[in-house]
């Protein structure tokens, strides 16, 4: 690179961004770390200053345990069926089309896009006449059929850069479609499939909607477990943001270790490549 | 022949998703559409024809009317808010910044975590309590001498919904930061150093060739974060709960038809809120798929 470093004042509106995108989450680790003795509104910005105390976590924790583990067992399977689904339709759609799959491709895009109200009343209509209402296989089944859209693109859009010599060239070699898929596209597709399942991981996860209407109390995941606590006028403000913490932790960590795939997929998301 | 026999297999494998977008998403809108034509109130289906009735009453809904209002308000304060703040910082970021992956990693966290995370934090930070009972950023901008910036945040009469805007765009902006980063680093550096070699300033270039160059960053920008400003739902849930001054059509839908059993009435906005996101984002798919080069 021949151009210099940047001027040291460019620095000062850079960190001053930081500080906004961070406090928030300052607020959340600081308060989580007080005691309960120093808790009040009016010491917010405060650092605790009798010691670290791990009081608001656990007790953010007693309550939330068991919604955090219902998203874990929701979302996980959720995340892989969905991209091993969308994996198969994007090397179809991109390298084995059939007559339509041209058009067929931009359909079930856009549902990627509709807003969930449009279908929630038939959704909720369909698991209750299925018998799924209620518990969390239904919640998994909505979130890998409406995750396909953006996991079928994630993979079209992949195997769509790989030469279509290579199809050709297994073909010669007398393989098939799924071999062609199984032997060539699957074990190039490593780092799609980690797009593809942390996106959806952390879609699933974070989803409110799906979740408040299709599940009973007993099979809540976290997102609505913490807004209900929330709502509540019984438990403290600081058991909420320590609640809070622990509800991003999970996609947090997955964004601070594989942060280069999640921007992948936002970048997918906008039909970017 | 093997290879038409192997056209068929291929359509018989993405078959099961085909059929699932097709019966959940194609399907069940058009389930929607034939509930918001009838008179289906109560736990019972009813579908009973009442043509666009349901529609009809919604505009003249003092209600939808609020919702209406809102969802411009929010969309105008969010979209200007994430691309003023995502164009500038991705400009900063291409100044040949050290330590640039930290800053952009810091930008684009919030992107990670649900609305529901951002909004019970951000309720606690935007608490309203004036006096004695003051805190969150109210607290913090009268403990720096910053009173003027004390406010009634979401409580504020009609621009309260602005509000709720503020901790939409702390997290989508660092996404916009990503799309224009992106969009910046597709500039060719000739096209900067030519332009330089000429004697332009720096701001000369960023007027005249690298913001006009911009142009379809912030379209797509524009539309994306359009159609998420359309379907905000859970952030104003998890900041306000159920309130109608913060009321937005997605709200409306979720409380009508799943507290109050109004079926026909909720299908009629789900209908209103696919038609709006489709009127944006149709055309955008459509732009979006006709570049396409076969490789």
């Amino acid at each position: 690179m021949s151009r210099k470093h940047a001027r040291p004042w460019l620095y000062v509106p850079l960190a001053l961004m930081a500080v906004f995108y961070l406090a928030p989450v300052y607020v959340m680790i600081t308060t989580g770390l007080k005691g309960f003795d120093e808790i009040s509104l009016k010491n917010m910005w405060v650092l605790p200053s009798s010691g670290i105390h791990f009081d608001n976590f656990t007790a953010a924790f007693e309550k939330l345990a068991p919604y955090l583990w219902n998203s874990f067992n929701m979302v996980l399977p959720a995340a892989v069926l969905s991209s091993i689904l969308g994996s198969l339709n994007g090397f179809v759609l991109a390298k084995w089309k059939f007559r339509g799959a041209d058009v067929v491709f931009p359909l079930i895009l856009f549902g990627m896009f509709i807003p969930y109200q449009s279908v929630l009343i038939p959704l909720v209509e369909f698991m209750k006449q299925t018998g799924l209402y209620g518990g969390l296989p239904g919640l998994m089944l909505t979130h890998v059929i409406y995750g396909l859209p953006i996991t079928t693109l994630t993979f079209r859009n992949y195997f769509a850069s790989v030469p279509k010599e290579m199809v050709e060239a297994a073909r010669m070699d007398g393989a098939g479609l799924l071999a062609t898929y199984g032997y060539i596209f699957l074990p190039i597709a490593v780092p799609s499939f980690v797009v593809a399942i942390i996106w959806q991981f952390t879609a699933a996860w974070n989803d409110f909607l799906f979740a408040v209407v299709l599940t009973n109390p007993a099979n809540w995941p976290i997102t609505v477990a913490l807004n209900n606590m929330a709502g509540s006028q019984i438990i403290a403000w600081n058991v909420q943001m320590a609640g809070s913490l622990l509800a991003a932790l999970p996609t947090l960590v997955v964004y601070i270790f594989l942060g280069r795939y999640f921007l992948r997929g936002l970048m997918a998301g906008a039909l970017k490549g | 022949m093997r290879i038409k026999k192997d056209t068929l297999y291929s359509f018989l494998l993405v078959l099961p998703s085909l059929a699932a977008v097709a019966i959940f998403v194609y399907g069940f809108i058009g389930w929607t559409l034939r509930v918001s034509l009838s008179q289906w109130t109560g736990l019972l289906p009813d579908y009973t024809w009442v043509g666009l009735q349901n529609f009809v009453n919604l505009f003249q809904d003092p209600r939808f009317f609020i919702d209406i209002r809102n969802t411009v308000i929010f969309t105008l304060v969010f979209i200007s808010g994430s691309l003023i703040i995502g164009m500038g910082t991705a400009v900063l970021l291409d100044q040949n910044i050290r330590a640039e992956g930290f800053f952009r990693s810091v930008y684009l966290f919030p992107m990670a975590i649900s609305f529901i995370v951002t909004g019970v934090v951000w309720r606690w930070l935007m608490n309203p309590a004036m006096g004695s009972r003051m805190s969150g950023l109210n607290l913090l901008f009268s403990s720096l001498g910053l009173d003027f910036l004390v406010n009634q945040w979401h409580t504020t009469p009609v621009w309260g919904i602005a509000a709720i805007a503020l901790p939409a765009v702390w997290q989508m902006s660092g996404y916009t930061m990503a799309l224009y980063l992106a969009g910046l680093r597709a500039i060719p550096d000739e096209l900067r150093e030519a332009a330089r070699v000429d004697g332009a300033s720096e701001v000369q270039i960023f007027s005249n060739i690298v913001f006009p160059l911009l142009r379809p960053v912030t379209l797509s920008a524009m539309v994306i974060l359009g159609h998420i400003s359309l379907k905000v739902f859970d952030l104003i849930v998890a900041v306000a709960g159920k309130q109608i001054p913060l009321d937005v059509p997605a709200i409306y839908m979720w409380q009508t038809t799943f507290d109050g059993y109004f079926f026909g009435r909720g299908a009629a906005i789900g209908i209103f809120l696919l038609i709006s996101v489709a009127v944006l984002i149709v055309p955008y798919l459509v732009f979006s798929l006709r570049g396409e080069v076969e490789l």
